[in-house]
């Protein structure tokens, strides 16, 4: 009896966590292939109207738009550059959810790794500091 | 103070004139196009008031245009048919209209009762057209030259002043406006 109950419950359990990874997209391709593509390309397109989703997760007209036009250029045989150079030629590299790397993004590309070692370096100066100077100083430092 | 101790302030201060200078960068809603000096990409519609014709870029080669992007159920689309009607009236440009994502009934009935200040309509029920020009909001207005290269695109309603600093300006002085064709 419980046995069931909780079979039960795990059924329902499986099929709400399939619908909630399940984009909100309505129509699909029929080739596995294709709607697996189809599905990376869109997951990767910026809906410009509301700009912190994906034309993938996005409701908006637009978004419904784009998912047509990506769905409709698989369809033609075009490759995926081809669909992300079509929607950067459009909409510029902020449709891009992954920038690429060019002059003016290079800060955005390594910046992050900068400051880390930036930062390491100012920790193992400070620490070697206070090894020399030895575990005294904690009171009044003139600095 | 020496320069060892006062570092970390400089790096906090650093970062807030980085953070502030962030902050001026404008607003992330409005986005250059791409199509700035470049070629005009293709539009093929069918015109608004009678779906047998289409309105197609080629029509406009050889000398400026405006294409303006518009819906009846965009209210700033609204608020800028004024400054619209100033243009058509003004006569330097055709005004190339592409009706977008929008309901053919409802928008012709929308300029026959407010003015249309388009030289032709086009309709684009699927946003195709829309899409081919970078289109992400309405209204958007492109200038286009007479090589058929983009050279300037407004986000927003166009009010009048904006018109004559930003189109007016960027257009061959006195751009006749060789009108093809009027409607309604």
């Amino acid at each position: 009896m419980t046995a069931q109950v909780w079979r039960k419950g795990l059924a329902w359990l499986a099929v709400f966590l399939a619908l909630s990874v399940q984009a909100i997209d309505t129509e699909t391709l029929e080739d596995p292939e294709l709607r697996a593509r189809y599905e990376t390309i869109t997951f990767e397109l910026r809906c410009l109207v509301c700009q912190n989703q994906t034309i993938a997760d996005s409701n908006a007209e637009l978004a419904v738009d784009l998912r047509n036009q990506v769905r409709e250029m698989l369809l033609a045989g075009q490759s995926d550059n081809d669909i992300r150079d079509y929607m950067t030629s459009r909409y510029g590299d902020f449709v891009l959810y992954r920038p690429p790397l060019r002059r003016r993004t290079v800060a955005l590309w390594f910046g992050p790794a900068v400051a880390l070692v930036l930062g390491f370096g100012v920790l193992w100066r400070v620490v070697s500091r206070h090894r020399a100077v030895g575990p005294a100083v904690t009171g009044d430092d003139p600095g | 103070m020496t320069w060892r101790s006062a570092s970390p302030a400089l790096v906090v201060l650093a970062l807030i004139v980085l953070f502030y200078r962030g902050l001026q960068l404008g607003d992330p809603g409005r986005l250059d196009s791409p199509f700035i000096g470049k070629a005009a990409p293709r539009f093929d519609m069918p015109s608004l008031f009678d779906e047998s014709e289409r309105v197609v870029i080629d029509r406009f080669a050889g000398q400026p245009f405006v294409l303006n992007v518009w819906g009846t159920w965009c209210p700033e689309c609204y608020r800028e048919h004024e400054t619209l009607l100033q243009i058509a009236k003004q006569g330097m440009v055709p005004l190339v209209g592409l009706n977008w994502r929008d309901e053919r009934g409802k928008a012709m009935a929308y300029l026959q009762q407010a003015g249309n200040p388009f030289t032709m309509v086009g309709s684009d029920p699927d946003g195709r057209n829309a899409i081919d020009w970078g289109v992400y909001g309405a209204p958007e207005t492109f200038l286009i030259d007479a090589s058929g290269t983009v050279i300037h695109k407004h986000i927003g309603a166009l009010d009048w002043a904006t018109w004559q600093n930003d189109f007016v300006a960027r257009l061959p002085s006195g751009a006749g406006a060789q009108v093809v064709e009027k409607r309604p």
